[in-house]
């Protein structure tokens, strides 16, 4: 395989459990987001605009459609020679599988391809977040430092900070002087985002030590990070101050949705930070005669014939005559018949809301239909 | 349909498509809001199952290479057969008009293939069809040729070429006429017919110093074969004057010929991917029985009409039965009617522009107004 500069590596086995009924048949990362994209089109497409172009995607739960959609790599321009889109599901040894037992197992068990890939940098990156990015900046920042590890980091507000893994780092250098893990009283309100820039050969170092210790949860965040810190290593942090949604949980998926619908959105999906995905081949939608779309987005395949206001409405969906979906995300294949009303709810793929009937939710409590439900 | 090699022929006139069609073949004219009129034979042919496609290029053909590429996006860049591009003959080597001289050119591509049939099309007809059902019927027929037709559901105008049939399905007529009655069987210039067949066709036709394949070929050899009439029932559109392209565009605002076109989970109509965002509708959008193209931001009022990918329509501005084509801006308080826009105009604050419904007017690319 010919020698890559910065490979990245997708954490993309999170089983989402907070994402409920929305991860019953997919990984987190399969999710869909946006009107056409999933989860995983985010670090996919920042990596490649970044000029990473050997990216691994370490897969294990559901991994079905994930794998499926991810193919050849060919939506984000990742088939490549001698590079492109690997995906590395957990995999039999002599001595028997193992599953990843945490975030840094996942790359232990796969350092052989980390080899293979003879990189002088890995990002890692996880497959849940909503943000464009440049990563080609945050090496840069990490060369300069001459770094063990970079972290991304963002700032969250004060109250907030408690349910994150907080750096605390020194203000000229950013230098990271200490890492609490969802502290009471927080000392910074720098969240780390789960980004890490490790060089190879100190990685690799700290993985195998990692790898043969019982007493470890084998996770970045908890066990890597803190020994590191403690062995005096230079970690720095990177600071990122664009738009960045941890999409874990029904109300925050919902409110990312929300966010795209504002007249000048918080973050541009338009722009020539393009975000690629896997295009179906479907015809440009139909609003028909007595429809009525606001504050929506809406993409290929679906047939309007009643009214929409402040949704997100994905392929192939219909909203029938009279039919109201107000508030909500629609995934791909959703049928909204006639007179049905829609609002404050995520409906999953091909579910069908009959004629008349009413799902309803609000702004505390997003209401979910599970893929394929029929409802009244 | 493995026994099978497909020819697309991208050599539509173009002497009643002008403006649109100065720097682009017909073919390659944009449609439906991202498509472009080639896509549906293209498609057509590798949804039926014939994977070795050659194009015969037509006298502009940067718009249809750009477009095509490896043929990539119709899964035709295969490492066996896939998509094989057939350059018109020399200018020079043969002065003579029409498709024959090209055909005759490249005559190897079908010879040279070990396939039993040839399936010649023009690629200036919107529709979409299964060519396994008219491989099937041209074995049962025991004919040596199959056309395709399509019956007229109104009176037509212009050069068109119609059959009669006898009651047993092999035609008894074939002539070109100008305009036909709703109801006559108007060909669909797509036949489908054994390689030495096609081959002695071309071969004697241009010895003889025929020029069109139609007209010259099997006009000419009705008589020396036996010929039979497959009928498409589904929607055809032929795209060969500004009004046509125009109305073929509009058909598509009927939702069940949107639907039967492009939401056929067995066929669907591939094209160029362009990766665009999701249609954002904004608080001041009102849209009404229109095709929107990713890419589009909406502000304004839009009825009647086709944008496509990445069209702008401003506050206040005001879109009725028009088509814009990709990258259009319709700034705040514009309005236009009747009106096809190349790609990439802009029509500024304030201004207002209108056709009539028979006569759109057309608004060459990149103009600002």
């Amino acid at each position: 395989m010919r020698k890559t500069e910065c490979l990245g590596m997708i954490l993309a086995g999170g089983q989402g459990s907070r994402l409920k009924a929305l991860t019953k048949t997919v990984a987190k990362p399969a999710v869909p987001f946006g009107g056409k994209y999933r989860i995983i089109d985010f670090p996919l497409s920042n990596c490649v605009n970044s000029g990473i172009n050997k990216v691994g995607v370490l897969t294990q739960y559901k991994p079905l459609e994930l794998h499926n959609y991810l193919g050849s790599g060919s939506a984000w321009d990742l088939d490549r020679n001698g590079g492109g889109v690997f995906i590395l599901p957990p995999y039999a040894r002599e001595k028997g599988a193992d599953w990843y037992r945490g975030t840094a197992d996942a790359i232990y068990q796969n350092l052989n391809f980390v080899d293979l890939a003879d990189p002088d940098y890995v990002l890692i990156l996880s497959g849940d977040h909503i943000y464009t990015m440049d990563y080609s900046w945050m090496l840069e920042s990490h060369k300069q430092n001459n770094a063990d590890v970079t972290i991304g980091v963002f700032e969250v507000p004060w109250e907030e900070a408690p349910r994150f893994g907080i750096m605390v780092t020194d203000k000229e250098t950013g230098r990271i002087t200490e890492f609490q893990e969802k502290p009471k009283e927080p000392k910074s309100n720098n969240a780390s985002m789960g980004i890490y820039i490790f060089s190879k050969p100190f990685l690799k170092k700290y993985l195998e030590e990692d790898g043969v210790n019982e007493n470890s949860t084998h996770d970045f965040g908890n066990d890597l990070i803190p020994k590191m810190l403690n062995d005096g290593a230079r970690l720095f942090s990177y600071a990122f101050d664009g738009y960045w949604k941890d999409v874990g949980t029904i109300e925050s998926l919902w409110q990312a949705n929300m966010d795209l619908l504002q007249d000048q959105p918080p973050f541009e999906l338009n722009g020539d930070w393009k975000i690629y995905s896997s295009n179906p081949a479907m015809p440009p939608h139909y609003i028909g005669p007595d429809a009525s779309v606001k504050k929506s987005m809406i993409t290929e395949g679906s047939s309007i014939f009643g009214e929409v206001d402040h949704s997100v409405i994905f392929d192939g969906v219909k909203v029938g005559k009279g039919a109201k979906v107000t508030n909500s995300v629609i995934f791909p294949f959703a049928v909204i018949e006639d007179g049905a009303v829609v609002d404050h709810a995520i409906l999953a793929q091909d579910v069908v809301i009959k004629a008349g009937a009413k799902v309803e939710g609000n702004e505390n409590e997003i209401t979910v239909i599970a893929e394929g439900e029929v409802i009244g | 349909m493995k026994s099978v090699v497909g020819i697309v022929n991208l050599q539509e006139s173009h002497d009643l498509v002008r403006e649109l069609a100065a720097t682009r073949a017909v073919e390659a004219l944009p449609f439906a809001g991202r498509y472009r009129v080639v896509d549906f034979a293209l498609s057509n042919m590798i949804n039926s199952g014939i994977n070795s496609v050659g194009l015969m290029l037509p006298d502009y053909s940067r718009a249809i290479l750009d477009h095509i590429r490896s043929g990539k996006d119709w899964d035709l860049a295969r490492r066996r057969e896939g998509l094989t591009y057939l350059p018109a003959a020399l200018p020079g080597k043969d002065a003579r008009k029409g498709d024959l001289k090209d055909i005759y050119a490249n005559l190897d591509f079908a010879e040279l293939s070990d396939k039993k049939y040839v399936l010649f099309v023009n690629a200036s007809y919107v529709y979409n069809i299964d060519f396994r059902e008219v491989l099937d019927f041209h074995k049962k027929s025991d004919a040596d040729i199959t056309v395709i037709y399509k019956t007229a559901n109104e009176d037509k105008e212009g050069q068109t070429v119609s059959i009669a049939t006898s009651t047993n399905g092999i035609v008894n007529d074939i002539a070109q006429s100008n305009g036909v009655k709703k109801g006559s069987k108007v060909v669909m210039s797509a036949y489908l017919m054994p390689v030495p067949t096609f081959a002695y066709i071309v071969r004697t036709t241009y010895d003889r110093g025929g020029q069109d394949f139609l007209l010259d070929g099997i006009i000419r050899h009705a008589g020396e074969h036996k010929i039979s009439a497959f009928e498409h029932k589904g929607y055809v559109a032929r795209i060969n004057s500004t009004a046509a392209y125009y109305k073929a565009n509009r058909d598509c605002l009927n939702p069940e010929i949107w639907q039967e076109l492009f939401m056929n989970k067995e066929r669907p109509i591939f094209t160029k991917v362009k990766d665009e965002v999701p249609v954002q509708y904004k608080d001041t959008a009102e849209v009404k029985n229109s095709l929107i193209a990713n890419g589009c931001i909406i502000r304004g009022r839009v009825e009647n009409s086709i944008l496509f990918r990445g069209v702008k329509v401003g506050k206040g501005a005001v879109v009725k039965d028009c088509i814009l084509m990709q990258r259009c801006d319709v700034e705040d308080g514009a309005r236009v009617e009747n009106v096809i826009c190349d790609k990439n105009v802009m029509i500024t604050k304030n201004r207002w522009l209108k056709g009539v419904e028979s006569f759109p007017y057309i608004v060459t690319k990149n103009a600002r107004i």
